[in-house]
């Protein structure tokens, strides 16, 4: 074996293709509106073809609801609203833990169709999207019979319909965050996905049945914005429920205005990830990189405007460009693909669009030079240097994986630019020093704030906005509030 | 290269912040890269290239010259019926055997590995240490495998922690000096980074996690951090500084995940037993057998591969 001196350097090894195996999903060719416990034909809407955004391949034809099947289908949730607000908190409890437990036994089939119908990577979907959502259910499960201790109040009830529109980042995991609480309190729901990512939603009205969820409990109604619209605006409507765009949370927010509706609004964000000279900067680069890569950037906390401390920003730019270049883009139902498609061509069309005034305005652009899959939507992980504030690369939400890297000069001026913006839903603080962590917490004006981490989600913990990212919490207790009425 | 005395060392860059690690991080980062899915060619490429980057050891009060031997031929020839199955680095013995290593490895393109500076524990006086250094290198070591004085790190005494690597350092020759920091001694990822760099900076050219003899060994989270300092290191400096994990690689998937802490790291050109070394005794029959699965398709039993 004298030949192995040159076998030893010549070794090349990369990882070999490791697809997740599909055949255990059994697609049905049309999704029906999941009303009163069945899926059922539109009666007003039509069908319209569901993609897979890494191959532009047809999954399946979903209904879309029409006027008329909003109103049966809120016609519906009322007939079941009373009985489900008069069952005994514990049984409401027994269904949300059987959810909970089918969401984990179907776990692998939901995370395949999540990353099918999304592009997401399913390394995400698997061990953040889908375990996440059945924490939610387990959560607000325990909650049902503990109503009052969570809002510190003698007696609640529950506020009856609640219409709910959830955005196509995180399907499954925004169902469940917003009809986990929803049915603990009481209430009944109906639910309507984003048109690009309809299928893991009807995937859990069919767990809905498995579970015998009482008929009108749950609905769920796929369509387009027009089927929101009409869904906000229906009679009938207890409360409003909405995650997505600033643009249509501030419709929906005129379409409500004198009427009563209550209404929590999760919305958009610039959020800042701020890194100081005394942080452990490897793992900042790493909270970098899952700040604003994680799901493509498709993350309404994204930590899209990076504030990097004059004293550390080559070191930390060129870590973070080095660190970059290693991230695997690709079909996003291969196990070690670490960046997968973008969601849908009109989103990729605005990432290019805002990626393009970055360059006109000046900003030094460096994109990862990977082999673009041919088909499908992609855009490679890109970096911006040299961007100042007023660039709107440093201002607008571009939702994609994109970063803006600023400078700070003193932890006052990155409070204060930190918070010199439109939104203030998330931000990042990267110090090895407690005192300043929570001495600059204090002054952010955002409603999640991570030390030393980033893009960590936990049913426990409350999550939301101030200014225009929103207003309303969900998760933990704090999450029950928008969905009682304190009687006394 | 010569490598200044450390009491002038200048630091530039480094006076202002010594490096912090973040535990959670960093163990997180770890946790994930132990998740990349390794299967069929890669499975193979990468078991090939764990194999070629052996520096198979015995460490024992009872180590023999025929156990020697016997440990030499199994790693110049680790397994005769799968040929594109590669020699190990290295076989790495204690002092008094690296004459038998020597010999027995003679035209093979292995080498031989010593530990030496009162392995593991350190606690002789530097004479002693070089003593028995120097007994090794006579003796023919192509490799000197040293412990730095987890006494005077951890008394804040970093002069004398690179003042001893420099000694020896002197007393290797044309041997390669690989410096065991022994991090579960260490008590810190701070400490760990801490001590990779006084290493580096004092001229290993290995800088390696364990002794193989403490409670832990070379932990997913103590490979990315030593990995993180050479790269660092690299950068600011041009010199390349290899990396040997051991202690407690005992299973393939171990050992391939260290490969892949390597990879995504530092970057494919740093996959070769000249950058990277696995310090192990009992993981290259796990790696036989999960090289054999690949081939066979069904689990082997450990009897199908001798022990040395």
């Amino acid at each position: 074996m004298s030949s192995s001196v040159e076998t030893r350097t010549s070794i090349v090894w990369d990882y070999a293709p490791a697809p997740e195996s599909v055949d255990h999903v059994r697609l049905e060719d049309r999704y029906g509106l999941f009303v009163d416990g069945e899926f059922r034909d539109p009666s007003d809407g039509g069908y319209v073809s569901t993609i897979n955004p890494a191959t532009e391949d047809r999954l399946a034809d979903v209904a879309y609801g029409g006027p008329e099947d909003v109103i049966a289908a809120i016609q519906s949730a009322r007939a079941a609203a009373p009985k489900w607000a008069a069952l005994r908190p514990l049984e409401r409890a027994k269904y949300l833990f059987r959810v909970a437990r089918l969401i984990q036994e179907r776990s692998r089939e939901l995370a395949v169709v999540e990353t099918m119908d999304g592009g997401k990577p399913l390394r995400e979907s698997r061990d953040v999207d889908v375990p996440l959502a059945a924490a939610h259910f387990f959560h607000y499960a325990g909650w049902a019979d503990k109503l009052r201790y969570g809002v510190n109040a003698r007696e609640v009830e529950p506020l009856g319909v609640v219409g709910q529109i959830v955005p196509w980042n995180f399907p499954l995991l925004m169902a469940a965050w917003k009809l986990a609480p929803a049915l603990a309190c009481g209430n009944v729901a109906v639910l309507k996905p984003a048109e690009t990512t309809p299928l893991t939603a009807l995937l859990l009205a069919e767990i809905c049945q498995e579970a015998e969820l009482p008929p009108g409990v749950v609905t769920i109604l796929p369509g387009d914005g027009a089927t929101g619209a009409a869904l906000v605006r229906a009679d009938g409507i207890d409360k409003v429920a909405f995650t997505g765009s600033t643009a249509v949370g501030r419709d929906i927010q005129a379409a409500l205005a004198g009427t009563g509706t209550p209404l929590t609004l999760e919305l958009g964000g610039k959020s800042a990830n701020i890194v100081f000279e005394d942080a452990a900067l490897d793992q900042a680069v790493e909270g970098i990189v899952n700040g604003i890569f994680f799901n493509q950037g498709h993350v309404c906390c994204a930590g899209s405007r990076l504030l990097i401390q004059e004293s550390v920003r080559d070191e930390v730019v060129a870590k973070l460009w080095q660190r970059m270049r290693r991230l695997r883009l690709g079909d996003p139902l291969d196990k070690n693909t670490d960046v997968g498609a973008i969601n849908s061509a009109e989103q990729l069309e605005r990432i290019e669009v805002l990626v393009a005034a970055g360059e006109q305005e000046g900003a030094s652009r460096r994109t990862v030079a990977c082999e673009l899959p041919e088909r499908g939507y992609w855009f490679a992980p890109t970096l911006f240097t040299d961007v100042s504030p007023a660039h709107r690369i440093a201002v607008e939400e571009i939702f994609g994986p994109v970063v803006s890297v600023l400078t700070f000069r003193t932890q006052a001026e990155a409070i204060e630019k930190a918070n010199n913006s439109r939104y203030g839903l998330a931000a990042g603080i990267w110090t090895d020093k407690g005192s300043k962590a929570f001495e600059v917490a204090s002054a952010l004006k955002a409603g999640v704030i991570w030390q030393n981490t980033y893009n960590h989600f936990d049913p426990t913990a409350a999550f939301g906005g101030y200014k225009e990212s929103g207003f309303g919490r969900e998760g933990g207790p704090a999450g029950l509030r928008p969905y009682l009425r304190v009687v006394r | 290269m010569r490598f200044t005395d450390p009491s002038v060392v200048a630091w530039q860059g480094v006076i202002r912040r010594l490096p912090h690690v973040d535990r959670v991080g960093v163990e997180e980062r770890a946790a994930q890269l132990g998740k990349r899915s390794i299967k069929t060619t890669a499975k193979q490429q990468g078991i090939r290239l764990a194999v070629s980057m052996l520096d198979l050891t015995t460490l024992e009060g009872a180590d023999t010259a025929g156990k020697v031997r016997h440990l030499c031929a199994k790693g110049v020839c680790p397994a005769p019926t799968m040929p594109e199955i590669p020699s190990v680095a290295a076989i790495c013995v204690y002092p008094s055997l690296v004459a038998t290593a020597k010999e027995a490895l003679h035209g093979t393109g292995v080498k031989t590995a010593s530990v030496a500076t009162g392995f593991p524990a350190g606690q002789v006086s530097l004479d002693a240490k070089l003593r028995d250094t120097e007994d090794a290198v006579a003796a023919g070591a192509d490799e000197i495998d040293m412990v730095i004085s987890r006494e005077a790190f951890l008394a804040g005494d970093d002069t004398r922690v690179q003042q001893e690597i420099l000694a020896v350092k002197e007393r290797t020759g044309d041997a390669h000096l690989k410096v065991i920091l022994e991090t579960a001694e260490l008590g810190s990822y701070d400490h760990v980074r801490h001590a990779s760099l006084l290493a580096m900076e004092a001229g290993a050219d290995f800088i390696k996690t364990s002794t193989g003899k403490a409670a832990s060994g070379a932990t997913p989270g103590v490979c990315l951090v030593m990995l993180e300092a050479i790269r660092d290191y690299a950068e600011r400096t041009g010199r390349i500084v290899g990396f040997k994990a051991a202690g407690g690689v005992s299973t393939s998937k171990a050992a391939l995940h260290r490969l892949v802490l390597v990879k995504e790291t530092l970057g494919d050109e740093w996959l070769t037993s000249e950058r990277v070394r696995i310090g192990a005794s009992s993981v290259l029959n796990d790696l036989l057998l999960q090289y054999a699965k690949t081939e066979t398709g069904r689990y082997g039993r450990a009897e199908d591969f001798s022990k040395e």
